[in-house]
């Protein structure tokens, strides 16, 4: 059980060199100068990741040695962007970064027996849904750039989405375990198309609804897009069938086409992503900097603090507009290059493995959902703004977890860190108690099974 | 539910590698034509991060360099060229605002240290940031001042200088000349100046009537053909019938028979417009070619700010099987026009025993680290003439500047060889409408026996003859240039 924490610990050095790494090649850019600020902030980090660190030797000696380094990496990785972007917006960033590990502490200290979470599923769904239509609500709502995804209250401002991900994925596990047999047992076949109950259908639909409703009402086709794939990862792993995915996805296209058509904002960034060049400085200008700024990037980059955000001379122009938000992975890839891009991808992809490999070892139902679509989330949120960026699919307003700057972000990422943490605690100590002949549980990083 | 989850995490592995092909897209495989597209101005905001290289003259005196202005990520260079509007023509201006033009513009590429590719890539590996190289050229900026300081006495016009042996150009001067540190606030009101048009290179851009300047061109086609000799005479009457149309000399003087010598001396119209009709179309029109003619001149500048020389209908340089008055065109009449910059180079070619070297303003480029890393070689453009023809032709046009209508070219203890040019330009809206308008020309060599220099001057809206307002700029241009060797 503790070679599992010794491992973290290992890993967490390669993480406190990066951080180091990092700024030092900022700092040398900017002051020309190595100063030792660079190692002050690289220690305070790796002093920050120790007491976490030592904290789940504690708690949770059994969980997965690998996500909290991996997400470590991740933090360190978006720190030093924003730190490069903004110095007042990466202390801001590292502060949200403590708060978050603080939610996550006490994540994993009040919830240690996280099937209370099953009991107030109907609560925790409505309050998902009241964060996801807050940004609407008079007086506490914020538009940017059209959609809406931010609310204020006084001089707090958050992203209610990003807290909503885990409320709605905390419901669907929950309710996918108590209804994945009705689902799988009363679907007919109907000319050839397996079809759950019609009884049964009816949440689905709601599901569905709830998705294309949010879609109209905060008008984000990237938050949408995340949580309909989000509900069907969890209904196929659940229900195994894979027409009602193949169903899902129809309804999906058919709902978003029609709202494409119809709500004037989502329609625009749809054109914007069909023909950026179109209107090049006006609404099609955030898409195709950010493609210009990777196409500076070749393979190796420009290197950390070399690219250009803002026009020379110009320092409040925006050259690559909200760098330190959406496009930040434009910046990566401007800096960085392809294969730069290609670790952060990596990194996403272990995290993912990672994940998954939680959900393999789980034993209930519950747990085994709950990290599915936990993981499931977290990935398919990366893709939908990395997508974005890149092109892939219309550029949404979705952050990147763990690296793009944002307190909401990165507190709610931690809150899931914690609870897959604990998922995987639970399953690995039964793992470990009820095979104890076989040696299980500290396969190779990224092992499935 | 495990099996479903393997599947789930392959479909997120699938989605997550077109991540990586979209990426991979942008980055590398679509990045050239991404960083040329049009809307994309990040790279000339990167272009003005990098210390551009110095445009230095050949006596090491700086043209334009770059001044470094803010810091950190905001850094950036600015240009600045010390000599003010002098070398506004040739050098051109560079502002990331305003683009690049003329020389600026067509050795971007080694300015900015874009030459080799491997280079950068050689650079991101060890972090080397890029710099521009420097170029060294041959303009001489004291010939270059002399040129300018006659020319704005003399009014629009200009001045190209080719040492004949390599084809350096020495000095490339248009009056009006601009400000390139002005550009940035002068730009718009230069651009709308129709008649000044400072912008316009009137030594590459600038195409006006040859005049007499060309008979040079037709006496070359009559001797390489054969089809005169030195000793050849022709009857030369006070004036002819071309096309049912007079051909007269000036005051309609009756020479009588005379030789090459006498004709050139005197600038004998009746006698080239025959020595013309008795070359032909094809052997005048290919000695013309041959000079450069109907082609864009050679030179380090970009396409579009050069311009092409020949017998022009409309914006189409006509060729040997279209139909031409070939008596005019022989005496520089008809729609032919000429360059400066292609004159000068019919003068070097005289001067240069035939041979035609291509004209080229750098001389050699020199790395950071003050290594040269290439040198400009000379080259043949083309052989229009014997080493006989070309003796012979000088010596013709060494008559002129001795005892005929280039007398004011003359300079003391210096043998000259040159033609003068006065083509007639009434109601040109350039020069204001007026009726006694010329296009006065020089063109010519010295020393004519050893030539060092190759020049052509020229000037438009004057009242004045070729012999009397280009041949003096050509006497100063050239003991400028003669005194610094």
């Amino acid at each position: 059980m503790t070679r599992a924490r010794n491992r973290e610990l290992l890993a967490l050095i390669p993480v406190a060199l990066l951080l180091t790494a990092g700024f030092a090649a900022v700092f040398s850019q900017e002051n020309a100068k190595l100063g030792n600020l660079s190692v002050t902030y690289g220690a305070y980090f790796l002093a920050v990741c120790l007491a976490t660190h030592i904290y789940l030797r504690i708690r949770l000696p059994h969980a997965d040695p690998y996500l909290f380094p991996l997400m470590a990496v991740l933090t360190a990785f978006g720190l030093v962007m924003i730190y490069r972007i903004d110095e007042s917006l990466a202390r801001d960033q590292a502060n949200w970064f403590v708060f978050g590990l603080v939610l996550f502490a006490l994540t994993i200290q009040f919830l240690r027996d996280y099937e209370v979470l099953e009991r107030y599923r109907y609560v925790i769904a409505t309050a998902g849904i009241l964060l996801l239509l807050a940004p609407r609500l008079p007086g506490i709502g914020e538009q940017v750039n059209g959609a809406y995804l931010g609310v204020k209250v006084g001089p707090i401002s958050f992203q209610p989405a990003e807290f909503a991900k885990l409320a709605i994925v905390v419901f669907l596990a929950s309710y996918l375990r108590e209804n994945r047999e009705v689902l799988i047992v009363g679907a007919r076949r109907v000319l050839g198309v397996t079809l759950p109950p019609l009884k049964h259908f009816g949440p689905m639909l709601v599901v569905w609804g709830a998705s294309m409703l949010l879609l109209v009402f905060i008008r984000d086709l990237g938050t949408s897009l995340m949580f309909f794939a989000a509900f069907l990862a969890l209904l196929y792993v659940a229900t195994g069938r894979f027409s009602f995915v193949v169903i899902g996805t129809l309804l999906f296209l058919v709902g978003s086409w029609f709202i494409v058509s119809t709500v004037p904002h989502v329609h625009d960034r749809v054109e914007v992503w069909l023909h950026p060049y179109s209107d090049p400085t006006e609404s099609g200008y955030q898409i195709l900097q950010s493609i210009f700024a990777q196409a500076d990037g070749g393979l190796f980059g420009k290197g950390f603090g070399q690219g250009l955000i803002s026009i020379p001379g110009h320092p409040n122009s925006a050259l690559l507009p909200a760098a330190q938000t959406d496009t930040i992975y434009a910046l990566i890839v401007n800096e960085l290059g392809l294969f730069g891009a290609c670790g952060l991808i990596a990194t996403y992809l272990l995290i993912t493995a990672r994940g998954f490999k939680v959900a393999l070892l789980a034993n209930d139902g519950f747990s085994k959902l709950l990290a599915t679509g936990l993981t499931a989330v977290f990935a398919i949120q990366a893709f939908v703004i990395i997508g974005g960026v890149t092109r892939v699919i219309p550029l949404t307003g979705v952050t990147l977890p763990f690296v793009s700057y944002g307190g909401s972000s990165i507190v709610a990422n931690f809150v899931l860190l914690a609870l897959l943490l604990l998922v995987s605690n639970r399953a690995r100590r039964e793992a470990e108690e009820g095979a104890p002949l076989e040696e299980r549980g500290d396969e190779p990083l990224g092992a499935l099974s | 539910m495990n099996r479903q989850i393997i599947k789930l995490f392959a479909f997120i592995v699938a989605l997550f590698a077109v991540l990586v092909g979209f990426t991979s897209w942008w980055s590398v495989f679509d990045a050239k034509a991404l960083k040329e597209e049009n809307v994309n101005k990040r790279p000339l905001f990167e272009q003005q991060q990098i210390p551009r290289g110095r445009i230095l003259a050949a006596d090491g005196s700086v043209i334009a360099k770059s001044i470094p202005k803010g810091k950190g990520t905001g850094k950036r260079y600015v240009r600045h060229y010390p000599f003010g509007a002098l070398f506004g023509h040739p050098i051109g201006y560079s502002f990331m605002e305003y683009g690049q033009t003329e020389f600026e513009k067509y050795h971007n590429a080694e300015l900015t240290g874009e030459e080799s590719e491997f280079g950068t890539i050689l650079d991101q590996l060890t972090g080397q940031k890029q710099e521009g190289e420097q170029i060294v050229t041959s303009l001489d900026p004291h010939a270059q001042e002399v040129a300018m300081g006659d020319l704005e006495a003399a009014g629009y016009g200009a001045v190209v200088a080719i040492e004949p042996s390599t084809g350096a150009v020495k000095v490339l001067a248009s009056n009006p000349s601009f400000n390139p540190n002005r550009i940035p606030e002068k730009l718009t009101k230069w651009n709308t100046e129709n008649v000044r048009t400072p912008l316009f290179n009137r030594a590459t851009q600038g195409q006006f009537p040859p005049g007499s300047t060309f008979k040079v061109v037709t006496a070359a086609a009559g001797l390489e053909s054969g089809v005169i000799t030195p000793e050849t005479t022709i009857n030369a009457p006070g004036s002819i019938i071309d096309e049912g149309h007079e051909l007269a000399n000036d005051y309609n003087q009756d020479w009588g028979a005379i030789s090459l010598d006498t004709a050139l001396t005197n600038s004998v119209n009746t006698w080239f417009g025959q020595l013309g009709q008795k070359v032909g179309q094809d052997k005048l029109f290919a000695m013309m070619e041959k000079f450069g003619f109907n082609a864009l001149p050679p030179i380090d500048l970009p396409e579009d700010e050069i311009e092409p020389s020949g017998v022009f209908e409309g914006n189409e340089p006509l060729t040997r099987h279209d139909p031409v008055d070939l008596a005019r065109v022989a005496i520089g009449q008809e729609r032919l026009l000429e360059t400066p910059l292609q004159n000068a180079m019919v003068a070097a070619a005289v001067a240069n025993g035939g041979k035609l070297m291509k004209p080229q303003i750098w001389k050699r480029v020199v790395n950071v680290d003050g290594s040269v890393t290439k040198t400009m070689k000379p080259s043949v453009y083309s052989e229009p003439l014997s080493p006989k023809t070309a003796a012979e032709l000088g010596t013709a046009m060494e008559g002129v500047v001795r005892e005929g209508t280039g007398t004011k070219a003359a300079i003391p203890g210096v043998p000259v060889a040159g033609k003068t040019g006065t083509a007639e330009t009434p109601y040109n809206k350039e020069c204001g409408g007026g009726e006694n308008e010329n296009q006065a020309w020089f063109i010519g060599f010295a020393p004519a026996d050893h030539p060092k220099i190759a020049i052509a001057a020229t000037v438009s809206c004057t009242e004045a003859f070729g012999g009397d307002i280009a041949a003096p700029i050509f006497r100063d241009v050239a003991e400028a240039i003669l005194a610094g060797e």
